[in-house]
């Protein structure tokens, strides 16, 4: 498939449909939807890490004046451990029915166990305090170090690794040729070890819904996800609502980065509802969404790469653990399968292992698990880089993959674009710009690369020309990314019209057809495919319509330019028709003009980028700052370059928090000790410079407009580029995130390396 | 449920009378940026809020006749900041107080406010300890009145009796050659919370250093006034000897705690790197008074 060129819209920084109503705040987020006779939900949490749950008395709090239901695990569907795994997407309904409330156990402080509504949330708030919990506090285990000791304590009993009782969840491993022959060939080997810590995605609007359930049955959910599709199914399953009854409507999102695409709130508002006979409504503090939503994992990961004298890498190995919280599910598909990807390795070996432990259960965060493999992959690949004396691109250009290069986690991959980022950063302005030099101050560069798989899934579409010959787009993806901007533009340059006559909205489960959640830089990918099918085929009956009217072929009818015209004067001499003369004359020629495509899509590209970092760093006080950063990306096709750079760029501000200051902090008792924004220290606009974008774009040729996910790959080099452009700066290497200051400083101070070579 | 209660009296007395009746369930209501923040969290829960920001003595920025300040505890940052004089004469307390939240909060947050929450980190505090300022206290017993480090009590507490309220920080006259500077340390640019905060107000004579103050945050249960830091700078021409010894004077007056804004090892030695950096930044504006 050819991509077009010379597009009018596509390429083009449209307008986005949602700007005004978020800059003059008008949007519509979850907790902003309120109905008559309305109560509230409130969840009492486990103080708590690890306790066994022996009883739950709830009659006081539901003797409480204004207490209209309470609920327990008792009302929610048990999956049990016995029968085995019921898979929803990548989720297991048996953690999440004990993740949205604990069963047998409480699992992490704030883990919820009981809910209760009231007429009022103080009230709701009161009540919970009645609820009498008699637990069993048992010991609890944080840290991976700690949950992988043969004594530790287990969090659950049924789960075995090796044949014994352990908190290691699962292990997968990708392999490519074999390790011990390829490390023999090597001149060089380095191995490091690296630790990350756990770092929440930090979206600004916290969970919420609103729910009725109908003395019927029918159930309606408002709430804020990354996939209204996903909520009625996980609600569905919780509480055994068939997933006719429930129509959950999608409220405009207030950030997810992954955090929302499972579900916390809706199966206990809809349970409460059910009790209650009244709507509902939940909305999480700031220090919930801390306590007790998924952060993504800490990690510890040890990294060994061979390369020869002239700078060939040979060998690698990998080992990568994360931290999957209360229950199984850590990304170590991201880690283990992303790492090494930008790479032609032929010997390689990469596992990944799935570590339970007392804090919130993971969710996914931008590219799940690949930052934190890349993290210590990239920060080796510098160092191997340094002792070979090649300069850090030319090393990666050396080994870059390429079409026809295996995969060690299964592809052969297509025409990729990697190379041609490594070639856009050598070249760029930033890496042929010098350092500067301050009294006080030291300045380094670092450059790093990253992998991520992206994915196409199911879509659907529904397109449909208005009677005034304008048209609705409903799509069944909450729009994170600009997937509305990118629609229209794509739409528009279908049907050969201004792209503001193009109006594209998210549908709810009721009036559109399954759409699988936003997630894995699907959505742009998978919804361009059915809408362009759509539009497609409303071209075709545009055609046929005008054929009818000038009584000629439909064959004989081309659509250009917003009308339909006789593909020659042979055809036939007639004025044009446009869009909006045969909306007018829809009724007369066969009805309304609609049409509908769902689909399972294929043909997703994975996305490469390289990133060049500058650092600076006030040696007295510890402090290092990203003073010029350039995010190279193979974007596939720019559909809205604006919104492509917001996401590169976006990308990169999460991963400079990453790098240097996120972090989750523990009390003795293993409670989050920074559950809000001052201490959990995100960073603000100020403490990042513009981030520069260079977009280069190697279409993706199984898209019909050669789309490629642009949206998780910028945030898998960042923290490895901090990282080097940091000891580019300073001489000494960091094993361990964040890089915050009194860390820097104690590296500063001290006089050996940390870790020689080997 | 309890019920809250809201007053915002005209004057002193009525304030001092309804806060007084309320015990210990009164709370003083100034910008409110940390008392809302606390009552949001749970954390206090009061039966009566008076606010003070009707009271005009508590809203007032008043340049003496001696060419001191008198600034009203109520006074919001962004107040103090577009007042045409303080800025010139105390660039430093102006630079603490402006620091504290961000640009919405400088439009409530107020010095008064910032002392009173007893935060051993609060911005203002070491710039008005370094200032000399003085507090005027009210409360049922009459005025009184305290130097502003005798203010604290410890993290989230105060020696004021029950009933008191801040009145007003009394600035000193300025000598020619006099100025101030505060600077924090923080992890990010804005919008957080000082892991070690230094304010040194000077005065210079023919480039020797005749008179200092150093208040020192973030360190200590309380903010501390660092009289031998203070002494090693006076007679000095500032030279690296002075600094040094001023510098390790901080140092040597911490007594932080490891938690999760920094360490003991960090925060001891960032307030000696801090002391010097504050004093150039004091000593190059009091050249110029």
């Amino acid at each position: 498939m050819n991509v077009v060129t010379n597009n009018k819209w596509i390429g083009q920084r449209t307008i986005r449909p949602d700007g005004m109503d978020k800059v003059t705040g008008r949007a519509q987020f979850a907790a902003d939807t309120n109905m008559p006779g309305m109560i509230w939900g409130k969840v009492l949490r486990s103080p708590h890490a690890h306790a066994r749950i022996k009883s739950i008395n709830t009659a006081k709090a539901e003797a409480l004046p204004g207490v209209k239901a309470v609920v327990t695990a008792r009302d929610i569907v048990d999956f049990t451990i016995e029968k085995g795994a019921v898979m929803l997407g990548i989720q297991d309904m048996r953690w999440m029915c004990r993740n949205v409330m604990a069963r047998e156990k409480a699992l992490f402080p704030g883990h919820p166990v009981a809910a209760v509504a009231a007429t009022s949330e103080a009230i709701a708030a009161e009540a919970c305090k009645l609820i009498e919990v008699d637990y069993e506090v048992l010991p609890f285990v944080i840290e991976i170090e700690d949950a992988i000791k043969p004594d530790a304590p287990i969090l659950h009993e049924f789960n075995k690794f090796e044949g014994k009782p352990s908190n290691i969840a699962g292990r997968l491993e990708h392999k490519k040729g074999d390790i011990a022959e390829g490390f023999k060939k090597a001149d060089i080997v380095i191995e490091r070890t690296f630790t990350t810590r756990p770092v929440h995605q930090g979206y600004i609007e916290p969970h919420a819904c609103l729910i009725s359930v109908t003395p019927d049955g029918k159930t309606t959910i408002w709430s804020s996800s990354q996939g209204q599709f996903m909520v009625r199914a996980m609600t569905s399953l919780l509480t055994g609502i068939p997933q006719s009854d429930i129509r959950a409507i999608p409220a405009e999102i207030g950030g997810g980065f992954g955090g929302k695409t499972i579900v916390y709130l809706e199966p206990l508002a809809t349970i409460l509802a059910k009790k209650s006979g009244r709507p509902v409504k939940m909305v999480m503090t700031r220090e919930e969404v801390m306590r007790a939503t998924g952060p993504t994992s800490g990690s510890k990961s040890t990294v060994k790469i061979g390369a020869t004298r002239d700078g060939k890498i040979v060998a690698a190995h990998g080992t990568f653990y994360l931290q999957a919280g209360a229950l199984p599910g850590s990304p170590i598909r991201g880690a283990a399968g992303c790492s090494f990807t930008p790479y032609d390795i032929p010997n390689l070996l990469s596992e990944g292992y799935d570590v339970c432990s007392n804090r919130s259960k993971v969710a996914a965060y931008r590219a799940p698990g690949a930052p934190i493999g890349a993290y210590a992959v990239e920060c080796v690949l510098d160092e191997v880089a340094e002792a070979l004396k090649m300069d850090p691109l030319d090393f990666r250009l050396k080994n870059a993959a390429r079409e026809g290069v295996k995969a060690a986690h299964g592809p052969t991959f297509p025409r990729i674009g990697y190379i041609e980022t490594l070639e856009a950063a050598r070249q760029s302005d930033h890496y042929k710009a010098p350092l500067g030099k301050l009294p006080g101050k030291l300045q380094g560069r670092g450059v790093a690369s990253g992998f991520w798989f992206n994915a196409g899934g199911e879509s659907s579409a529904q397109v449909n020309i208005t009677e005034d010959g304008n048209v609705v787009v409903t799509t069944g993806h909450p729009d994170i990314g600009g997937s509305r901007a990118g629609i229209a533009n794509i739409c528009a340059e279908l049907l050969g019209i201004d792209y503001r006559r193009v109006s594209v909205i998210i549908g709810d489960t009721q009036t559109i057809g399954f759409s699988n959640l936003t997630g894995g830089s699907r959505v742009l990918f998978a919804s361009s495919i059915v809408v362009t099918q759509s539009t497609e085929q409303i071209i075709k009956t545009l055609r046929e319509r005008a054929a009818k009217i000038w009584e000629i072929d439909p064959e004989a009818v081309k659509w250009e330019d917003g009308a339909a015209h006789p593909v020659s004067p042979n055809a036939g001499q007639f004025p044009p028709l446009t869009l909006k003369d045969l909306a007018e004359k829809a009724p007369a020629m066969g009805g309304p003009i609609g049409a509908g495509v769902q689909l399972n899509t294929q043909g997703a590209d994975g996305g490469f980028g390289t990133h060049i970092c500058d650092v600076e760093v006030d040696v007295d006080l510890g402090i290092a700052r990203v003073i010029r950063y350039t995010a190279v990306q193979d974007v596939g096709r720019a559909i809205h370059p604006g919104y492509v750079e917001g996401q590169l760029q976006g990308g990169v501000a999460q991963g400079i928090g990453w790098a240097l200051n996120e972090e989750y902090i523990y009390t003795k008792e293993g409670k989050v000790d920074n559950p809000g924004f001052l201490d959990y220290r995100m960073p603000v606009c100020s403490d990042l410079p513009m981030i520069d974008c260079i977009m280069v774009e190697v279409p993706n040729p199984k898209h019909p407009q050669g789309v490629k996910g642009v949206g998780e790959v910028p945030l898998v080099p960042v923290m490895a580029a901090v990282a080097n452009a940091i000891y580019n700066a300073l001489g000494k290497r960091f094993y361990s995130l964040p890089m915050s200051p009194p860390k820097v400083l104690e590296v500063i101070d001290t006089p050996a390396p940390r870790q020689a070579a080997e | 449920m309890t019920e809250l209660r809201y007053l915002a009296p005209n004057s002193l007395d009525e304030a001092i009378k309804a806060f007084v009746a309320a015990g210990s369930a009164g709370r003083i209501l100034a910008g409110g940026t940390d008392l809302l923040v606390q009552m949001r969290a749970g954390v206090v829960k009061p039966g009566l809020i008076v606010d003070i920001k009707k009271i005009s003595e508590m809203t007032t920025i008043e340049e003496t006749a001696d060419g001191g300040f008198r600034v009203g505890a109520a006074v919001s940052g962004m107040a103090l900041h577009d007042h045409p004089r303080f800025g010139k004469v105390w660039p430093g307390v102006l630079e603490a107080v402006n620091l504290i939240g961000s640009k919405q909060v400088q439009g409530r947050a107020s010095a008064g406010g910032n002392l009173c929450n007893g935060s051993p980190a609060g911005d203002s505090v070491p710039a008005m300890v370094a200032a000399g300022a003085i507090v005027t206290i009210q409360g049922p017993d009459g005025r009184r009145e305290l130097p502003v480090e005798q203010v604290p009590a410890g993290p989230g507490r105060t020696n004021l009796k029950p009933g008191e309220i801040v009145v007003s920080f009394a600035l000193p006259p300025r000598p020619k050659g006099s100025s101030d500077a505060y600077l924090r340390m923080i992890p990010r640019t804005e919008m957080d919370i000082a892991v070690v905060g230094l304010g040194v107000s000077l005065t210079l004579k023919d480039g020797v250093c005749t008179a200092a103050r150093v208040g020192l945050g973030a360190v200590a249960p309380t903010v501390l006034l660092v009289e031998s830091a203070a002494r090693a700078l006076i007679g000095s021409k500032l030279d690296d000897a002075a600094l040094n010894a001023a510098a390790a004077a901080c140092s040597a007056a911490c007594r932080p705690i490891d938690d999760k804004r920094g360490t003991i090892a960090y925060r001891t030695k960032v307030a000696g790197v801090l002391l010097k950096r504050t004093t150039a930044i004091a000593a190059k504006r009091a050249e110029g008074n």
